[in-house]
């Protein structure tokens, strides 16, 4: 495995080939808009969603145990981290919804063609801005 | 889909038990479920956040003294909950070398998020239920 990153030369059938790593190598794969929304669009934002939950459990464990420990919470929540870290949640999530709704729709067979791929690529960038975006106006 | 002729096994038997989990699309299927609960549960999560963010701790109290409430947020959490654990699932195949490191990984996720699950909706029920 670790010798297939090594570009060496072989001799396969007669023709002399170069043994390139196998794709999608993540370093040296240029990978197309669609494959990293996928990986980082949604697999990394599903990650991050993962603390978001933590924090969501920090502030309704903290609401249980009384007011003191709920003020800490907002405290928190309220600062300028705080704030900084409720804002990568809400993109993350967006990221995560709306890549999400694509592969429902891939799901159901719809939208695999490349060229409606690529539309939807930009549908899914601008509908999480936006909605980002509108979140953050409300608030 | 028919069973072909000749094959004594029905069309049900070819898609039972499919899957090197031999559990078929059943973690698939509960993905795609709670994906689609998730989006009307989370909006209104966020609305409540937003609602909140400044009502203080009589305000939180209030908000879930309201059975709606209350049973909106646990719907959420087992939702969220159980959507978490799936995906972290296949990251962690997909990622994690080792079969052992696999399982363990996977266990981990799958303890962790059940604890916090219960955690958060007791939480909820302390608030809801307090005088």
């Amino acid at each position: 495995m670790s010798t297939a990153a090594k570009p060496t030369t072989t001799r396969t059938m007669g023709t002399r080939e170069i043994a390139r790593p196998l794709s999608p190598h993540l370093q040296v794969y240029r990978m197309p808009l669609a494959a990293m929304l996928s990986i980082a669009g949604h697999r990394a934002t599903g990650i991050g969603l993962v603390l978001g939950l933590l924090l969501l459990t920090w502030w309704l464990a903290a609401a249980a145990f009384g007011d003191t420990a709920y003020a800490t919470v907002m405290a928190f929540i309220g600062s300028w981290l705080g704030q900084l870290v409720l804002f990568g949640f809400s993109v993350a999530f967006y990221f995560h919804v709306c890549t999400g709704v694509r592969h429902l729709f891939w799901d159901a067979g719809k939208g695999f063609e490349i060229p409606a791929t690529q539309r939807t690529n930009q549908i899914v960038i601008a509908a999480a801005v936006a909605l980002t975006i509108l979140t953050w106006l409300i608030v | 889909m028919t069973s072909k002729p000749g094959v004594l096994r029905s069309a049900l038997g070819h898609v039972r038990g499919l899957g090197s989990a031999k559990e078929g699309t059943h973690h698939w299927w509960q993905q795609r479920l709670t994906a689609v609960a998730l989006v009307p549960l989370s909006i209104w999560l966020i609305a409540s956040i937003v609602r909140l963010s400044g009502a203080g701790y009589a305000g939180f109290v209030d908000w879930f003294h309201n059975p709606i409430h209350a049973s909106v947020m646990i719907l959420f959490l087992v939702a969220s909950f159980h959507h978490a654990q799936l995906g972290m699932q296949v990251v962690i195949e997909d990622y994690v070398p080792g079969h052992a490191a696999r399982i363990v990984c996977v266990t981990a996720v799958k303890f962790g998020c059940f604890a916090l699950a219960v955690l958060c909706t007791v939480s909820i029920l302390v608030v809801a239920f307090k005088g």
